[in-house]
């Protein structure tokens, strides 16, 4: 299809330029989306909060208050943006646009489908850990060019927590490299084909649960929110931003949000693959569900679990994140490193079936 | 001018522009971010020479990990310029003439007459599947073992040597010391007992006629 309207925009324009065009093109269709979801993201989390505490959420706009994320988004885009006198207005203005573009970048590589990958590189998984690693930028500029006492200590805390979270979440994809054999993402994906026990969750269960969790203290979720702490530091590096600079880090979290669940579906769950590969009747019985939306009803499942996580868990201690962070699950990566190394080495079925490390 | 050579040239000014601010801007933290941009064009230059891993754990490592521990201190350090700034005009005289020797002897060593692209053999490109991950990995772990696992062991030194220099053994009747380890296995019957009694203790024929009852 994008052969097509390359070799169609290449009458008009030059080669290169229809190159450039088409990838335009290509990354409008995944931002659109994405940013829409991010809006009935807040949505469905306000609406699932709300009845795990035998609330309604949101219901005045629209049906049943569909149109909320829609009217907050206005809401916000009409606010005025407010810049503090003390502040350095250089880098507050560009702290947003730190945080957004990483968020925004990483997906590049996130394919949605086999082939379905605006870019298919062999280095996938390192470009996504590398990429989503500059958005705490965002959030420590934010902080320290606020020029407040409370911006500055979210800050500080929030780069802290994503830095240590970093290593366990980097150990955990080592695993998943090391099965795989590969760092490409669609490899990853046709490295788990076989139905649902054959999905890298069984044989890496401690790394899929470790992955997550850091997933949630990455995305600075409730129960690791502390770089908010609304009660504590008001709501931590965003206290002084308004109106849209605000919608930004908004915006980037939730976008992280749903990166995590689509990096945890793909890299755990088998990703577009049907759960029912290999069964007899279901197979036939569900193969007319395309890919795509066997990825959208994992990564459903997935965001789901981070909202159950926030109506469910209060909020952890600081030191408390920290010791979990490097005394449980670092070593626990690094004791399963160890564990498909040997395992992949003396050929042992699930951590050596197809080619992994040879 | 091929898109490729376009991106070169961005990500190179880029690259010049950004050093040149690390040292001529007037705010440590600018300066730092100058120096994060700096070395994000450069991995862009690398992704450019077919090196995808080098340029991709530039950005993870110093990008991602070091500079924004870097950042942390320089937030924390509350700077005053104006002594850092003094006697700038007493040392120029001295930095020109460093910097003049500096370019002497590097275009002594660099030679001007071998620069030109005819005095260097093209790069052999390689084949769009072959991975620059598994050729550096190949070579790590065959020909540089030695050397790879040694820098490794060096670098587990420092680190436990770091650790050693900022430990602090805290008394464990200090107030503030607390044993997570212990507070993690503490049971509900270590810290509270329960104690059982009649419901009715006032009234005799009560309790006469629950021991009856037994």
């Amino acid at each position: 299809m994008f052969d097509r309207l390359q070799t169609l925009l290449a009458q008009w324009v030059h080669a290169d330029v229809a190159t450039v065009l088409v990838i335009l093109v290509q990354a409008m269709m995944v931002i659109v989306p994405l940013l829409l979801a991010v809006a009935y993201l807040t949505y469905a989390e306000r609406k699932v909060i709300g009845y795990m505490q035998v609330r309604l959420g949101p219901n005045r706009v629209g049906y049943a208050g569909l149109l909320q994320p829609i009217a907050d988004a206005l809401k916000l885009v009409m606010k005025e943006v407010i810049i503090p006198s003390q502040s350095n207005v250089y880098l507050f203005l560009i702290a947003p646009v730190l945080a957004i573009a990483p968020a925004i970048a990483v997906w590049a590589v996130v394919p949605f489908d086999d082939g379905m990958v605006i870019a298919d590189i062999n280095a996938g998984l390192l470009y996504i850990l590398a990429i989503s690693s500059i958005g705490v930028y965002g959030i420590v500029i934010a902080g320290w060019a606020s020029n407040s006492k409370y911006a500055f200590l979210g800050a500080l805390r929030s780069s802290a927590q994503k830095v240590s979270y970093e290593i366990a979440m980097g150990f955990a994809l080592v695993t998943v490299i090391m099965t795989a054999g590969s760092m490409n993402l669609t490899d990853i994906v046709m490295g788990q084909q076989g139905g649902m026990l054959s999905w890298y969750w069984i044989p890496l269960l401690p790394m899929f649960v470790v992955y997550f969790i850091s997933g949630v203290a990455e995305t600075n979720r409730a129960p690791f929110d502390v770089a908010e702490g609304e009660s504590e530091i008001v709501a931590g590096f965003h206290v002084d931003y308004s109106g849209m600079t605000f919608a930004v880090f908004f915006l980037a979290e939730y976008a992280m949000m749903i990166l995590i669940s689509f990096l945890t579906a793909i890299m755990f769950m088998g990703g577009w693959l049907s759960p029912f590969e290999g069964i007899p009747g279901l197979e036939t019985l569900f193969s007319f569900v395309p890919g795509l939306a066997w990825l959208a009803l994992k990564v459903f499942i997935l965001l789901f679990v981070f909202l159950w996580f926030r109506a469910t868990f209060p909020r952890y201690r600081y030191d408390q994140i920290m010791r979990l962070g490097w005394k449980i699950l670092i070593p626990l990566t690094i004791l399963w490193v160890f564990v498909v190394g040997s395992m992949a080495y003396f050929k042992v079925a699930p951590w050596f079936v197809h080619g992994g490390i040879a | 001018m091929g898109i490729e050579k376009l991106l070169f040239y961005v990500f190179a000014a880029t690259a010049v522009l950004a050093s040149l601010g690390v040292i001529g801007s007037r705010n440590p933290v600018r300066a730092a971010l100058f120096l994060v941009l700096a070395f994000v064009s450069t991995a862009g230059i690398w992704l450019l020479m077919q090196a995808e891993f080098l340029g991709i754990v530039l950005i993870l490592v110093y990008v991602g990990a070091v500079m924004v521990l870097f950042l942390f201190v320089i937030m924390m350090l509350d700077i005053n310029l104006t002594p850092l700034r003094e006697g700038f005009t007493r040392y120029l005289p001295l930095g020109v003439a460093v910097g003049v020797v500096v370019l002497a002897e590097m275009s002594l060593v660099l030679n001007p007459q071998f620069f030109g692209l005819e005095h260097f053999p093209s790069p052999i490109a390689l084949a769009a599947g072959d991975s620059n991950t598994k050729m550096l990995g190949q070579l790590l772990f065959t020909e540089y073992l030695y050397a790879f696992e040694l820098a490794a062991v060096l670098l587990l030194l420092a680190i436990v040597a770091a650790i050693v220099l900022t430990l602090r053994r805290r008394n464990r009747h200090e107030a503030l010391y607390q044993d997570i380890g212990a507070q993690v296995r503490v049971q509900a019957s270590d810290r509270l007992t329960m104690v059982k009694m009649p419901a009715v203790v006032a009234v005799k024929e009560a309790k006469e006629k629950e021991s009856g009852d037994e």
